[in-house]
């Protein structure tokens, strides 16, 4: 178990170590050059030569990587060579709305889309599981920015019951929070359909196990099998599934920050893509990348806790 | 020379299974997904005949008009029939997805297909390499690269097949792995078959169907996803439309007429939908096992 735990910590840091490198080796491989894109085709050699500097660039490549290693051991991401700020600056106030917005998202898929896997499992092939396993279907297909806008468009436009826009007055929780309705219903709506079916597979699998059917022989009554034994054991695949979901919502931010203008991440990095500031986006892409990769450890091993059974030396599906 | 019987490929289960539409329509929700699909299919390739209008035709006096007589859906910000930038605009969905999914499963299917069989350091290469590529939301490792690569129909199609491939890699990988040490494998290479004919003749049917599946279900999430990167002006320019850009511009004139949002973001769910349902019948009839839920 310890080694297992060990291995997959050492493999999680070379896999953040390639990201480094990934993210530092495509300025080279990818053709265009961020500091003209920056500066435009009339910048003086000389302005050219001090963004360059000032982005690292003139430096041979694994001095960049170094670089960035070393800034990052000292909780530093380097200063924005736009603004002037520290990048980790505009990360630490960005950040939290995205944290924000994803858990409450994902909070709300499982409060309710567990519910009702529970609820289809438990009522197979009635009208109402039926109507609830499509509803799931079609929501796992709604794309979370058609979702944000088809909100945006009923509930803000249209109904005028909801506010739309950024974050509210600052220091005012309330407000804050009715900011947040719209936005993290438009990240669940796909969570909640997808965890919908996962809930309602992975019990009706358990309730084929002889450990149920024993139960269910031994005279244990239904409601007790169903809710402390059999549904402890079938949420074992939606909790491994949470911590890919929390990394994948982190991605959906992006669409659903724009259109709510909600200054997190996904705003920060779209607007340092639409001014060519790649250092900012690199040092974005790499906290989000960490996020994603810490959220999928951990849920690896809450589930290797979990389910003692797993192969513990499984790397690949 | 055969000393082994072979089990049946999952290569030729597939070929048994040519009457296919009629498993997969027998299906109430595989009926509705295949009748979408096919909706889907006539009008990208009868978009010029089915549309009324030119895509990019102008008629600004009756700009963002609700839907009419003249003009189905209506008008949006320029004036154009959505109606037809709607159809014409599954072309560029179908024109994306297909070579995306394309790029995602030659590709991938060729490393996994190395680092199953070969083995060793290329293999811990490719998995580091394929994790590296994983450890990223897809919509960041795509917008990492289009921000270099700037906004284009063929550079989103790189990045969504570069995005998809590490899934197709892990699969193959995965029943690389587990052919290679079947006994009929063994018994051919005892009697002298080079890697190269193991490789075409032995694993590589019986690895093809699990790959061609998930390029079925990846097909809705891929146009979502190309949706999604025009949506955000990184895909096609204008005034080629994408249903992604038809819902930018929506957004942009949200306030003034909120037909085209309405109608490219349900075009685009119903596709999804469509697809989802196609590629979920399809896959039960071709391979039962894989059957249930799977990752996002």
């Amino acid at each position: 178990m310890l080694v297992y735990i060990v291995k997959r910590i050492l493999m999680t840091l070379l896999v953040l170590l390639m990201v480094v490198v990934f993210l530092t080796l495509l300025v080279h491989i990818v053709p265009g050059d961020p500091v003209t894109m920056i500066l435009g085709p009339r910048a003086t050699p000389s302005l050219i030569a001090q963004m360059r500097s000032a982005m690292d660039l003139d430096k041979p490549i694994y001095v960049q990587i170094g670089h960035f290693l070393w800034n990052i051991l000292h909780g530093s991401l380097g200063m924005d060579a736009v603004t002037g700020v520290p990048i980790a600056t505009l990360i630490g106030s960005a950040l939290p709305h995205t944290m924000i917005l994803a858990v409450s998202s994902l909070l709300l898929a499982v409060l309710i889309g567990v519910p009702i896997g529970m609820y289809s499992a438990t009522h197979t092939d009635s009208l109402p599981d039926r109507i609830l396993t499509i509803g799931s279907i079609s929501l796992t297909t709604i794309p979370s920015y058609v979702a944000g806008l088809f909100l945006l468009l009923i509930f803000a436009v249209e109904l005028h019951a909801l506010p739309a826009m950024g974050l509210g007055n600052a220091g005012d929780t309330l407000d804050y929070i009715k900011h947040l309705i719209l936005p993290s219903i438009a990240l669940a709506i796909t969570w909640i359909g997808y965890l919908g079916r996962l809930v309602r597979t992975s019990l009706l699998e358990v309730f084929n196990e002889t450990y149920v059917r024993a139960s269910r022989a031994a005279g244990i009554s239904e409601r007790l099998i169903r809710y402390r034994y059999a549904l402890k054991n079938a949420l074992i695949p939606t909790v491994a599934i949470l911590g890919v979901g929390l990394g994948s919502l982190m991605g959906g931010a992006v669409f659903i920050e724009i259109i709510f203008t909600r200054p997190g991440m996904g705003l920060l990095i779209y607007n340092a893509i639409q001014t060519r500031n790649y250092p900012l986006v690199r040092a974005g892409v790499f906290v989000v990348a960490v996020l994603f990769v810490l959220a999928n450890l951990l849920a690896d091993l809450v589930y290797t806790y979990l389910d003692p059974r797993i192969q513990l030396n499984k790397r690949m599906a | 020379m055969q000393y082994f019987e072979k089990p049946s490929s999952p290569l030729q289960r597939l070929l048994d299974r040519i009457p296919l539409v009629g498993d997969i329509v027998r299906q109430p929700l595989g009926a509705i997904g295949f009748a979408i699909v096919s909706l889907f299919v006539v009008c990208v390739v009868f978009a010029p005949l089915i549309a009324p209008y030119d895509y990019a035709r102008q008629d600004i006096p009756n700009r963002m008009e609700g839907p009419s007589v003249k003009y189905w859906l209506g008008t949006d910000n320029l004036g154009r029939d959505l109606f037809s930038r709607l159809v014409y605009g599954s072309r560029i969905a179908f024109e994306t997805a297909l070579p995306s999914v394309g790029i995602a499963l030659i590709v991938g299917m060729l490393l996994g297909l190395i680092a199953g069989y070969v083995g060793g350091w290329l293999d811990n290469l490719i998995v580091v390499v394929m994790d590296t590529l994983q450890a990223f939301p897809s919509i960041m490792l795509s917008l990492a690269i289009l921000a270099l690569l700037g906004p284009s129909l063929v550079n989103v199609i790189i990045v969504i097949g570069l995005t998809w491939m590490p899934n197709y890699a892990r699969v193959v990988r995965a029943q690389t792995l587990s052919i290679r040490e079947k006994t009929y494998v063994e018994a051919e290479r005892s009697l002298g078959a080079t890697d190269r004919s193991i490789l075409l003749s032995h694993i590589l049917p019986n690895v093809i169907a699990p790959p061609l599946i998930l390029a079925a279900m990846d097909l809705p999430w891929v146009i979502t996803f190309e949706a999604g990167l025009s949506f955000l002006g990184l895909g096609v320019r204008p005034p080629t439309p994408s249903w992604g850009s038809i819902l930018s511009e929506g957004f942009d004139h949200i306030f003034e007429t909120p037909w085209p949002i309405l109608w490219s973001g349900l075009t685009l769910a119903l596709t999804t939908l469509g697809f989802t349902l196609f590629g979920e019948a399809l896959r039960d009839v071709l391979d039962p096992r894989l059957s249930g839920t799977r990752g996002l």
